[in-house]
């Protein structure tokens, strides 16, 4: 017998009698009564950096700033080279600075925001980038995962992430440093 | 109201002050109270140690001397514990049941039993508190600092009724303090270092007294207190409740 | 080469006091973000139990999800592998290594990889795989194991990763600064991400109903890894599943908090095809969890999300260090864990626990670990792993327990024996006294006292 039919057919004769999956009442989970407001906060409790008010403009300010540095930027916010991008390596992307796409959805209650790989268009975009912009609508800010799971389609396509902040470690004495092997730094507009 | 008292082996040896506070206290409340002078031990040194199979002689003699009483009682969440969650033998399930179903332990009987509000009884003085694991997360004594729930604590409730006392708690409130049954010699490192750490944010509250409801954690404070010449006295719940100073 | 028992290890560990503290409270520290976290949900206790059913179901259906995540995922592209043991494992990995000719790997955090010493194996065989979590990158440099599974580093201090980055990295000698270090290690990493033909991940979980998985870390080195190189491999146990996509919903908010006191890790990143030119495989491995499914009292153990909790809250684990459990999972829950997979060699991690019940209390899927702590030990000594001497000890304090007569006179005469000849007792054989005053033996007992005065 092999590996698959083995391990199979112990499971089988060890599982226990079948139970029931519990009938989850989502009206108990939370419900926040400023949406906006509470992912700003804890999206940057978690290092991000939020644009609201003025978010139509600091965006374009944003985009010109990083243009006028001559670094390495790409807009998936505008950009119709999108397939173009797909095909890159990493080795192609590595020196990557600034990275501008838009997220699907985005969860009150911890900041994290979905992107579906069509957003992204090459997986490695948001992880290899130095910097990474965000833009949300915020209309689609959900209160918690249970909603985001109802409202998006994980499985629709063949990658998808949620992304809550820039990334981080705290292996050193739980020391709390911004920065491991993703993008270092993450800004989000609200518009 | 028939109450067998229940008095660990280990309070009838080495700690009768605790056993004779309990006694008074519950004839002060009315009870009519009865030690069974045949009992010895719950069995729990044995079966925390994987010896299950070595408790029968403890309950057959458990439940021999226990199975008339309306209401057991004892001084101790440990072994009340290991009463309703481990007892075997010595009696068909039905007596078996009713004893698991009866048996209390101190803070427990008075708060939902007796259900008293005041209590003739003052204590003026600086007492830290030492939740027992038994009792509070086997037994639900009190709130747990884990959980997301109300905050409640039954030996507070009563020791809120004591003139005089103070009552100050650790920062990490219901940390297990290491006595653990024999772990304390089979881990005895872990064990003393435990309970230093639980000691240590005792004085910082400066407290005179720490206290609890198990005698088992408190002899070990109490061992470690004494052996590092610090002034501070371990008190059993019982004690302070009866206590009239 | 024999491995040190707990107790012994422990006491090794606690030697040097202000480490002990330093590791207790940067843990207890871990412990309190998790309160925060968890005390911003009401519901908090409804989740646990909803995450604690959801796998109960799924443990008592798990052929069916099993079969069912293997067609979906086949279905999806990905190549399925069944390993029965760790060997199995290693092996189909290092197939596929040498069937592409791939000699640089990169490796993110998988407790699983880790339990079959996959490291090891492939050193054997001349090939060099990169942990590059920071905390196990830092172990893997200074040649030791994990010491928690969610935290590997979390026995070293900052000068001890100071200077191992210096002998390794060539840093700078004296700069303790964690901003630099893990600095340096992200300039260091990201050329051999950049360069990898091959990445191996572990899975948080895996969806019956559509063949994905979820890889969730806070660093991103999960996905630089697998999107950087042409083959991914995603090794998980038997017990990774869960039967839908909405159920990730209740576990992303339990994992997290649970772990670190973050509402949810940086990166969810959600697997459910290859792309074009790229090959993804799953390694599915029992070693030996369907024989826990078949152990009542225990099965229940594999509905663990490796979040660690129960080590953070553990007052023994947090005066103890990882590496006084000798086994890749440590804590409580590896305390349960391990038994199954070598019940002499790890027969005495059971005991290494008061039984205080903390463990259960912050278990996000409702573990009953501390009973499952006291019916190893039962277990353990039902099959005579057992020190000959705690055994006779124990049939004789039974035998005096169970007898009224005898247990008053043996302690009347220990009484007397603690009061006129305490040398007796207190010496160094005398394991309670070494750093604890015995209890004052009074005249008489209770019961002395009670026929005297009732």
């Amino acid at each position: 017998m092999n590996a698959r039919e083995t391990i199979l057919k112990t499971v089988a004769m060890n599982k226990p009698e079948l139970t029931e999956l519990p009938d989850m009442d989502l009206s108990l989970t939370i419900q926040y009564p400023d949406l906006i407001q509470q992912f700003i906060g804890i999206m940057e409790a978690a290092g991000g950096k939020a644009y609201y008010e003025n978010s139509r403009q600091d965006l374009l300010n944003d985009i010109a700033e990083v243009k006028a540095e001559g670094k390495f930027m790409i807009n998936l916010l505008e950009d119709s080279n999108a397939e173009e991008w797909a095909s890159l390596t990493a080795s192609e992307l590595e020196a990557l600075d600034t990275c501008y796409l838009r997220a699907e959805l985005g969860v009150a209650e911890n900041g994290a925001m979905w992107i579906s790989e069509k957003q992204m268009s090459n997986r490695l975009l948001p992880f290899i980038c130095q910097h990474l912009v965000i833009v949300l609508d915020p209309g689609d800010v959900v209160n918690n995962m249970h909603e985001a799971y109802r409202q998006i389609d994980a499985t629709a396509e063949g990658f998808g992430v949620f992304i809550a902040g820039p990334s981080k470690t705290a292996d050193i004495e739980q020391n709390l440093v911004i920065g491991a092997h993703g993008a270092r730094s993450l800004r989000v507009y609200l518009l | 109201m028939k109450v067998g008292l229940f008095i660990p082996c280990y309070i009838d040896q080495f700690y009768p002050d605790v056993a004779i506070a309990t006694y008074q206290l519950l004839k002060k409340l009315g009870c009519e109270v009865s030690y069974p002078m045949n009992q010895t031990c719950c069995g729990q040194p044995m079966a925390n140690s994987g010896f299950s199979d070595l408790t029968k002689g403890c309950d057959v003699n458990f439940v021999k001397n226990f199975k008339d009483f309306d209401y057991i009682v004892a001084p101790s969440g440990s072994c009340v514990l290991h009463i309703k969650e481990h007892l075997k033998e010595g009696g068909d399930k039905a007596e078996l049941d009713k004893i698991r179903h009866s048996v209390y332990e101190l803070s427990e009987f008075l708060v939902d039993i007796l259900k008293i509000n005041r209590l003739e009884a003052s204590f003026p003085h600086k007492v830290g508190m030492h939740v027992s694991c038994h009792g509070q997360r086997g037994l639900n004594l009190s709130s747990m600092s884990e959980l997301v729930s109300p905050e409640f604590s039954k030996s507070e409730h009563l020791l809120n009724m004591v003139e005089g006392l103070e009552l100050l708690k650790p920062v990490r409130v219901d940390e297990c303090c290491g006595f653990g049954g024999t772990f304390c010699v089979f881990e005895e490192a872990v064990s003393v270092k435990m309970g230093k750490d639980r000691i240590k944010e005792h004085l910082v509250n400066d407290v005179e007294f720490i206290c609890g409801g198990d005698t088992s954690c408190l002899m070990h404070l109490e061992g470690i207190l004494k052996r590092q010449g610090i002034g501070v006295k371990t008190i059993h719940l019982a004690e302070i409740l009866n206590s009239t100073i | 080469m024999s491995v040190k028992q707990h107790a012994e290890a422990a006491q090794e560990f606690i030697r040097d006091e202000a480490r002990t503290d330093w590791h207790d409270e940067t843990l207890w520290f871990v412990r309190h973000k998790r309160d925060k976290a968890v005390n911003t949900l009401p519901e908090w206790e409804i989740l646990r139990d909803w995450a604690s059913r959801i796998k109960n179901h799924t443990l008592s259906n798990l052929d069916y999800y099993l079969r069912n995540f293997e067609e979906k995922a086949a279905s999806n592209g990905i190549i399925v592998h069944w390993a029965s043991d760790t060997e199995d494992h290693n092996r189909i990995i290092h197939k596929i290594i040498a069937d592409n000719k791939i000699d640089k790997i990169v490796k993110s955090k998988s407790m699983l990889t880790e339990e079959c010493h996959l490291n090891e194996y492939l050193q054997n065989k001349g090939i060099q795989i990169l942990d590059t979590d920071l905390g196990e990158y830092i172990v893997q440099l200074r040649k030791e194991s994990p010491s928690h599974i969610v935290l590997p580093a979390i026995h070293l201090k900052r000068q001890d990763v100071s200077e191992t980055f210096h002998e390794h990295l060539n840093t700078e000698k004296g700069n303790y600064d964690p901003q630099y270090l893990a600095g340096s290690a992200r300039h260091h990493l990201r050329e051999r991400f950049i360069e990898s033909d091959l990445a191996i991940t572990g899975v948080n979980f895996a969806i019956a109903e559509s063949g994905s998985f979820v890889v969730c870390t806070n660093e991103g080195n999960a996905d630089m890894g697998v999107h950087s190189a042409g083959i991914h491999i995603a090794c998980m146990g038997i017990e990774k599943l869960i039967p839908k996509t909405e159920h990730l919903g209740v576990f992303l908010r339990l994992l997290a908090r649970s772990a670190t006191g973050q509402p949810i890790t940086t990166y969810s990143s959600h697997f459910n095809k290859p792309r074009p030119w790229q090959q993804m495989h799953v390694v599915i491995v029992d070693n030996g969890r369907s024989r826990q499914l078949g152990r009542a009292d225990f099965r229940n153990s594999l509905k663990c999300i490796r979040c660690a909790a129960c080590f953070n809250t553990c007052p023994v684990y947090r005066r103890s260090g990882g590496h006084s459990y000798h086994s890749t999972v440590a804590g409580p829950i590896g305390s349960i864990l391990n038994p199954n997979l070598d019940m002499e060699a790890n027969s005495d991690l059971p005991f290494a626990s008061t039984l205080c019940g903390s463990c259960s209390n912050v278990c996000p899927v409702k573990i009953d670990i501390h009973e499952q702590l006291w019916k190893w030990r039962q277990v353990i000594v039902a099959n005579g792993y057992v020190d000959k001497g705690k055994k006779a000890g124990m049939q004789g304090m039974a035998w005096v327990l169970s007898n009224p007569q005898v247990y008053r006179m043996a302690g009347k005469i220990g009484r007397w024996i603690m009061r006129t000849f305490p040398f007796m007792l207190n010496n160094r054989l005398n394991v309670w006294y070494k750093q604890r005053e015995m209890p004052r033996a009074p005249e008489k007992s209770f019961r002395d006292w009670f026929k005297e005065n009732k």
